[in-house]
C-alpha cells in the first residue's frame, strides 16, 4: 500500500528490550502464542468474520505513526492471508520485524501475513504488526479505532481496538525495504492529553 | 493536642480528669460497637482453610451490581491508590479513562494478563484480587455532573485532633487494590497506574498490611497497638447490606456506597508507657480475647452498667468500646482497615498507624455521629493522631461488557 508519510526525524535508537522481544518471537507465524496471553477479549470482540482478533488494541499517539496489535486466530482448515489493513485515522502498511545492519528494524512484511491453518499469530510490540503511517487526528487513550482486514481472496472483516496508553513499541523504520517512502522516524509520541 | 503530653502510666481517674479528652476520633469504631449479643466466638467460627498452594489462584469475582473490595473479606495486603485529575479531565475522557481501568481490573482480578500488559506473569496469580474504585468530590466537578455527587461526599468537619497533611488527603479518583500476594498488588497498580497517566496524576499512595492470607482464618484483625480491629462490623449479609450500600434511588446511587479513608498515625512510644491494664480500660475491652471488661467472649454484649468495686462503671465512659458504640445496623460502619508501618526514625521511633477504611451508605448518618462522638472523648486519642483524610463515592459495580462509573458517565 503507497503511503503519503510525511517525513520526519530518524529515530536510531531501537531500544536493546525491543529487540530482544523481537528475536524471542521472531517466526512466530503459525506458532500459537507460547507467553501467556490473555484470553478472548470481552469488549472489544472479535467480529464474526475470516479470522478471530482476540485483544486487539492500538498504541495512544498524537501525531505521526503508531500500530495495532492483538492475535489472530484461525480456526479454518486452510491458511488465510492478510493483504492490507485499513483505518480512518491514517494509511496503513502490514509490518515486520527483521534484523538489519546488525538491529531490528521494521519494514513492510512482503507477501502479507499469514495465519496458518488451525493457528493463531500474535501481532505485537517487536513482531508483525498493522502499522498507522501518519495519524489525522490524535488516537487518544481509551478511544476505539475501528479496523478492515482485507484477505488475499478479496474478503473483508472489521474489527475494533481500543487505544493504550504504552511507551514501548518504538520500533525503527525501515522504509528502504519493500516500502515506497524515504526515512521516516517511527517513534509514535505516547498521548498525553485527555482532551480531543 | 499537637504536643502529646508527657507519656505517663495512666489512671483511671487520673483519665477521667486529665488531657485524655483532648478531641478527634481517630480510630473510630476501633474495636467498639456490638450490637447484637452473639454467642460464636470468632476463633471457632467455621471459616473454609484455603489450602496454602490455592493461595495465589483464589478468585474474586469482578462484575456485578456491587462493586467487590467492599463486603469482600479482606485480603493480606492493599494499595489504596489516589489520583489528581488533569486539566481537561472531562466527562468523555473520564469515560474512556474508566473504560481503561474497568478492563484491566476485570482480567487481572481473574487472573488474566491486562491489555497490553508488559509483564504478563505478573498477571497470572490473582490471590483474591479486588479492584475498587471510588469518586472524590473533584470527579462530579470534573464530569460537570456536582448535582450527581452525594451531600456527604465531601471533606469532612475538621476535628480538634486532626493533623492531616496534603500528601495524604484529598483526591478525585481513588483505587483500592487489594490481594493475599503483594506481587499481585505491585503488579496491579503498575498496570492501572499506567493507563491512568494520560488522564490524571498520582496525588497519594497508602499501602498497607493484616495477616497473611490463611494465618489466622476468621479472625478480627489486630492493629499494631495490638488490639483487635473491627469486632462490632456488621455481620455479613442482611446487617451489612443495610449498612454499606444504598438501597434505592437513580442508577448512579443504588448499590453504590461511601468509603472515609483516615491515616491514622498510632504513637508506639506513648502507647509503650502504658501497663496492660490501662491499655485495655482505654479500649474497654480485654488485649487477648477482645472480650469486653464485663464479658468474656469477642462478642459478648458488654455491660455498661456494670460497677467495679470502686464504684465507678467497669468499662469506663470515656473507653473507645463506649464512645464508638452504635444499635441500629443502618448507624453502623464497616471498618476494613490496613496496618501501615514506615521506617523507624535512627532512634528507632516507629512510623507505624492504621490505614482506617470505613464503607458506608452515607457519610453523614453513620460515619460522623460516631466519629463527632470520639472527637468529643475516646481516650484512643492520646495515643493516636488523623494525618489524612479524603471521602469517596463508591460507585455501582457493572456488569460484563460494562464500566465502572457508566450510571454516572455513561
Amino acid at each position: 500500500m503507497p503511503s503519503t508519510v510525511s517525513v520526519r526525524r530518524p529515530r536510531p535508537a531501537v531500544l536493546l528490550a525491543t529487540a530482544l522481544l523481537a528475536a524471542a518471537t521472531a517466526g512466530c507465524a503459525g506458532d500459537a502464542p507460547a507467553a501467556p496471553s490473555p484470553s478472548v477479549s470481552a469488549s472489544p470482540s472479535p467480529a464474526a468474520g475470516v479470522l478471530g482478533v482476540r485483544d486487539p488494541w492500538v498504541k495512544a499517539a498524537d501525531t505521526g505513526m503508531t500500530a495495532a496489535f492483538g492475535t489472530l486466530v484461525n480456526d479454518g482448515v486452510t491458511d488465510v492471508t492478510i493483504t492490507a489493513a485499513a483505518t480512518d485515522v491514517s494509511p496503513m502498511e502490514l509490518h515486520e520485524m527483521t534484523m538489519k545492519d546488525g538491529r531490528m528494524v521494521m519494514r513492510a512484511k512482503p507477501g502479507g501475513i499469514v495465519v496458518r491453518a488451525k493457528s493463531s499469530h500474535v501481532l505485537e510490540p517487536g513482531g508483525d504488526h498493522l502499522m498507522l503511517m501518519d495519524l489525522t487526528r490524535p488516537v487518544r487513550a481509551g478511544d476505539e479505532l475501528t479496523f478492515t482486514l482485507t484477505f488475499a481472496d478479496g474478503r473483508t472483516q472489521t474489527f475494533t481496538a481500543v487505544a493504550k496508553p504504552f511507551t514501548g513499541a518504538q520500533e525503527s523504520y525501515d522504509p528502504g525495504h519493500g516500502a515506497p517512502m524515504s526515512a521516516p522516524g517511527a517513534t509514535p509520541g505516547t498521548s498525553t492529553s485527555p482532551a480531543s | 493536642m499537637t504536643e502529646r503530653s508527657p507519656a505517663r502510666p495512666v489512671s483511671r481517674r487520673g483519665l477521667l480528669t486529665g488531657g485524655a479528652l483532648a478531641a478527634g476520633g481517630a480510630l473510630a469504631g476501633a474495636t467498639a460497637v456490638t450490637a447484637a449479643a452473639r454467642s460464636d466466638d470468632p476463633a471457632v467460627r467455621p471459616v473454609p482453610a484455603v489450602p496454602v498452594a490455592r493461595v495465589g489462584t483464589a478468585v474474586e469475582p469482578f462484575h456485578g451490581p456491587r462493586q467487590a473490595g467492599v463486603a469482600t473479606d479482606p485480603q493480606a495486603h492493599a494499595a489504596f491508590v489516589a489520583f489528581t485529575l488533569r486539566p481537561g479531565t472531562d466527562r468523555a475522557a473520564l469515560g474512556r479513562m474508566l473504560r481503561l481501568l474497568t478492563d484491566d481490573a476485570a482480567r487481572l482480578t481473574q487472573g488474566r494478563p491486562a491489555l497490553a500488559d508488559t509483564e504478563p506473569e505478573l498477571g497470572l496469580l490473582p490471590a483474591r484480587l479486588t479492584v475498587t474504585v471510588g469518586f472524590g468530590p473533584g470527579l462530579y466537578r470534573a464530569a460537570g455532573l456536582d448535582d450527581r455527587r452525594p451531600p456527604s461526599v465531601a471533606d469532612l468537619p475538621r476535628f480538634g485532633i486532626d493533623r492531616l497533611q496534603p500528601r495524604w488527603s484529598g483526591g478525585d479518583l481513588l483505587l483500592q487494590i487489594c490481594a493475599d500476594d503483594p506481587v499481585t498488588v505491585a503488579h496491579a497498580q503498575r498496570v492501572l497506574v499506567k493507563d491512568s497517566r494520560p488522564f490524571a496524576t498520582v496525588a497519594w499512595v497508602q499501602q498497607g498490611f493484616r495477616r497473611a492470607a490463611g494465618a489466622e482464618p476468621g479472625r478480627t484483625q489486630r492493629n499494631l497497638f495490638g488490639q483487635l480491629d473491627g469486632t462490632a462490623n456488621p455481620e455479613p449479609g442482611a446487617p451489612l447490606d443495610t449498612a454499606v450500600w444504598v438501597p434505592d434511588g437513580p442508577p448512579w446511587l443504588r448499590d453504590s456506597s461511601t468509603l472515609v479513608l483516615r491515616r491514622i498515625s498510632m504513637n508506639l512510644e506513648t502507647w509503650d508507657l502504658l501497663g496492660r491494664t490501662d491499655r485495655e480500660l482505654a479500649v474497654g475491652r480485654r488485649l487477648d480475647t477482645g472480650a469486653p471488661l464485663t464479658g468474656t467472649a469477642e462478642r459478648d454484649e458488654p455491660d455498661f452498667a456494670a460497677l467495679g468495686p470502686d464504684g465507678l462503671t467497669v468499662i469506663p465512659d470515656f473507653s473507645h468500646l463506649t464512645r464508638a458504640r452504635v444499635g441500629e445496623d443502618r448507624l453502623k460502619i464497616l471498618r476494613r482497615p490496613y496496618n501501615y508501618d514506615g521506617v523507624p526514625t535512627a532512634d528507632g521511633t516507629a512510623d507505624s498507624g492504621l490505614i482506617f477504611a470505613s464503607y458506608q451508605a452515607d457519610v453523614a448518618r453513620q460515619f460522623l455521629p460516631i466519629q463527632r462522638r470520639l472527637a468529643e472523648r475516646d481516650l484512643l486519642n492520646e495515643w493516636t493522631t488523623p494525618i489524612g483524610s479524603a471521602v469517596f463515592a463508591i460507585p455501582p459495580g457493572c456488569p460484563e461488557g460494562g464500566w465502572i462509573g457508566q450510571q454516572l458517565l455513561g
